[in-house]
């Protein structure tokens, strides 16, 4: 519980991190900042779990709990995608979006 | 009394097989012959013991007991079982005796005949395996039992045969014996089951009994105008005239002649081709009882058609393997006709004893007519008359055996064969006349063949031979020598106070009319065989000139092997196998390779959705999904 802000304002934000991270994976060029908006969407995913845990139900500890089961799978996440582009850049010399329509058919 | 002993000679041979068969390898050639052989004495002497036990002391009343030693081994419901057991009777007790005698003869003889050979243990092992078998169908006391082992002594025939698998004709001749054979066991185990379905019981005791349920209800269902345990019986006997080389199942005998000679002379000859006789002796009271024996008269026609078509063969055959093959199945016609002309009760069981009587007394002589056969071709290394001629200087106890059992075969008076022929033959003649002429005539072809390789191997041009031949070795002739004493007294032994279809013991006196003109035509075949081919001369090729077509048919044996290739090849294969490959290629095969076509070229239109940017389907997943959410709100407000 956090004084004088209210659960509304800090699902706000994350609605607000949520979206920029899913307006940035469609919209970007380049795959790193492709793998960034996700890891946004995975942060403001992880801060509804912790918000919602401490406003609710302050007896638990569950939202806490997954919030960094969330963080350890994106930090897989992340080493999985960042070698995976960089074997496409081995293939292609280029981390551009459109540079990968190479693996259609 | 007790038999229970006798399960001991299906038993040991089975444990030599086992043994001699996993350590084939381990065990040398020296040691392997001898265990083969002192387990095969061993069951000669227990056989001779149960046949001395039983018929001497076998009787109550003056009928035959049989004794019995079975297990349950399967239910189908609560009547119909399979047992397996030990059934000792009137004729399975002589069948041990034939079977023992000619096994351990056999062995003793490829002791010698074998010597030096690469699979000489394998050779005991299978030698050991077939003598189980055989064993094991003489004693089955159940059709079910019979049919195991049956299938058995079929599948031990084809690993002797094909022994030399090196030789495509000997493999060929393996698979031809035992798809023969197969084809009509099919019609055996058809007749089974239509026995099992019916009267609910494979039992022989039950089946036999002539009082008994299955004998007297025979009328009560039937198929096609005739009691459906006729056709049974007909299935059945399709399966015994399979194994028994009847004509149109013949013609794998020939061929089976490319195994080892102890083979042939083990198997086609005296015990695994008249297992036939057997399964139609061992069922004799159905087939005499239902539908008034019409499933025994067909038994008669087919042997008394094959023994004459045989033996008609036998005279053209320039291989002297061949020729004893056609013999023998001319001899089984002979045997098959004696069951088919036979009656049940008192002294009309006389064709009955007499078929019994000639499978002991052609066992020994056809046994030994191979043995003595495997000699000479031991020593000269060719199976063909025309390499043959003279031999008697070279070979003399091979010469007199062989003399021995020719005269034996051709019911020479005094002689084992003359006295079961002369049964025989009077019950033809006092059952149905046809059968009886065609078998006189029969007789006299026998002699003439018989003495025609006789005076062709042993008299007849004085060959120069490259290697000089020389007599085989002991371990050769003496089962020859034993064997050759059979084939003279096994005559003298008194068959009708032992084997009878009632199990009562009957007097058969010898008809010494019946018998003067059957040793009459007999002695005139041999007079022939004499004039023509005592002496090289040409007098033979003149006649199979004279006889110009019919002598190419019968050299030919009558284009039977052409005649089952065309329907096989060009009917089963052409007009029905074809069509049905087509079918299957162009119907079945086709209308699945067309969906899978329709999908794939479906696939290459619709392709073209498929962009390649990762985004694009982001976009159209969570699109999906936002339209999924909005319509199950808009469903839940509802």
């Amino acid at each position: 519980m956090i004084e004088g802000i209210s659960i509304y304002e800090i699902l706000t934000l994350s609605s607000i991190v949520f979206f920029v991270g899913v307006y940035g994976f469609f919209t970007r060029e380049n795959l790193i900042t492709v793998l960034m908006s996700i890891e946004l969407i995975l942060n403001a995913s992880a801060l509804n779990f912790v918000i919602i845990n401490t406003y609710l139900y302050p007896d638990f500890l569950q939202g806490a709990v997954f919030s960094i089961f969330i963080i350890a799978m994106a930090a897989a996440e992340t080493a999985l995608a960042i070698a995976i582009i960089i074997n496409l850049y081995k293939l292609v010399a280029s981390v551009e979006v459109k540079d990968t329509e190479k693996l259609k058919y | 009394m007790d038999f229970s002993y006798t399960i001991l000679i299906p038993l040991i041979p089975l444990a030599l097989f086992v043994i001699l068969g996993i350590f084939s390898k381990k065990i040398p050639a020296s040691i392997s012959g001898w265990m083969g052989s002192i387990g095969l004495g061993v069951t000669f002497v227990l056989s001779y013991y149960a046949a001395y036990q039983y018929y001497l002391n076998g009787k109550v009343n003056g009928v035959y007991q049989p004794f019995i030693y079975k297990y349950n081994w399967m239910n189908f419901t609560d009547k119909l079982h399979i047992d397996m057991g030990v059934l000792i009777d009137p004729i399975s007790v002589m069948m041990l005796v034939v079977v023992s005698t000619i096994s351990f003869m056999v062995h003793l003889y490829s002791r010698g005949y074998m010597k030096g050979d690469d699979g000489y243990t394998r050779f005991f092992a299978y030698l050991a395996l077939f003598s189980f078998s055989m064993f094991g169908l003489v004693l089955a006391t159940n059709l079910f039992q019979i049919y195991i082992f049956w299938e058995l002594v079929g599948a031990s025939s084809f690993l002797l045969i094909g022994y030399y698998y090196t030789k495509p004709s000997a493999v060929s001749a393996a698979k031809k014996a035992f798809i023969v054979t197969r084809f009509a066991d099919f019609g055996f185990l058809v007749g089974i089951l239509i026995i099992g379905y019916y009267t609910g019981t494979w039992d022989f005791q039950e089946l036999n009994n002539p009082e008994g349920s299955v004998i007297t209800n025979w009328a009560s269902t039937s198929f096609m105008g005739l009691s459906v345990l006729t056709w049974a019986l007909i299935l059945i006997f399709m399966g015994g005239a399979g194994k028994s080389a009847m004509l149109p199942f013949h013609i794998w005998l020939p061929d089976a002649m490319e195994g080892p000679t102890p083979v042939s002379a083990l198997i086609h000859a005296a015990t695994m081709v008249v297992a036939g006789v057997y399964l139609v002796a061992r069922l004799f009271p159905m087939y005499y009882f239902i539908e008034d024996g019409f499933a025994l008269q067909v038994v008669a026609y087919v042997g008394a058609i094959s023994s004459l078509f045989a033996a008609i063969i036998a005279l053209t055959q320039n291989d002297i393997k061949r020729v004893l093959a056609f013999s023998t199945m001319s001899q089984i016609g002979y045997m098959m006709l004696a069951l088919g002309v036979s009656g049940y009760h008192g002294h009309d069981g006389l064709g009955f004893m007499a078929s019994m009587f000639h499978l002991f007394t052609h066992a020994m002589f056809k046994g030994l007519l191979f043995l003595a056969a495997g000699s000479v071709i031991h020593a000269i290394h060719s199976n063909y008359l025309q390499d043959m001629g003279g031999l008697r200087k070279y070979m003399p106890i091979t010469h007199i055996t062989f003399l021995i059992a020719a005269l034996s075969i051709s019911g020479v008076p005094f002689f084992a064969g003359f006295f079961s022929k002369d049964e025989i033959l009077t019950a033809a003649y006092e059952n149905n006349i046809l059968i009886y002429i065609s078998s006189v005539f029969v007789a006299g072809l026998t002699a003439f063949y018989m003495f025609r390789l006789y005076f062709g191997i042993f008299w007849g041009k004085d060959k120069e031979y490259e290697h000089t031949p020389h007599e085989s070795p002991m371990s050769m002739t003496i089962p020859m020598m034993f064997l050759a004493f059979m084939s003279i007294a096994g005559g003298y032994i008194h068959f009708s106070k032992y084997i009878s279809p009632d199990h009562m013991p009957f007097e058969a006196h010898l008809n010494y009319y019946l018998a003067a003109i059957a040793s009459t035509v007999g002695l005139i075949g041999i007079v022939l065989a004499f004039i023509f081919y005592k002496k090289e001369n040409n007098l033979s090729e003149r006649f199979s000139h004279a006889f110009g077509i019919f002598y190419k048919w019968t050299y030919n044996k009558f284009y039977f092997d052409e005649i089952y290739l065309f329907v096989t090849k060009k009917i089963i294969f052409g007009l029905v196998a074809k069509p049905s490959a087509w079918f299957d290629k162009n119907v079945v095969d086709a209308s699945m390779i067309g969906i899978g076509n329709v999908t794939e070229s479906f696939s290459y239109k619709i392709k073209g959705m498929q962009s390649g940017k990762f985004q694009d389907y982001a976009m159209g997943f969570i699109s999906g999904g936002v339209v999924i959410a909005i319509v199950v709100f808009y469903l839940w407000i509802n």
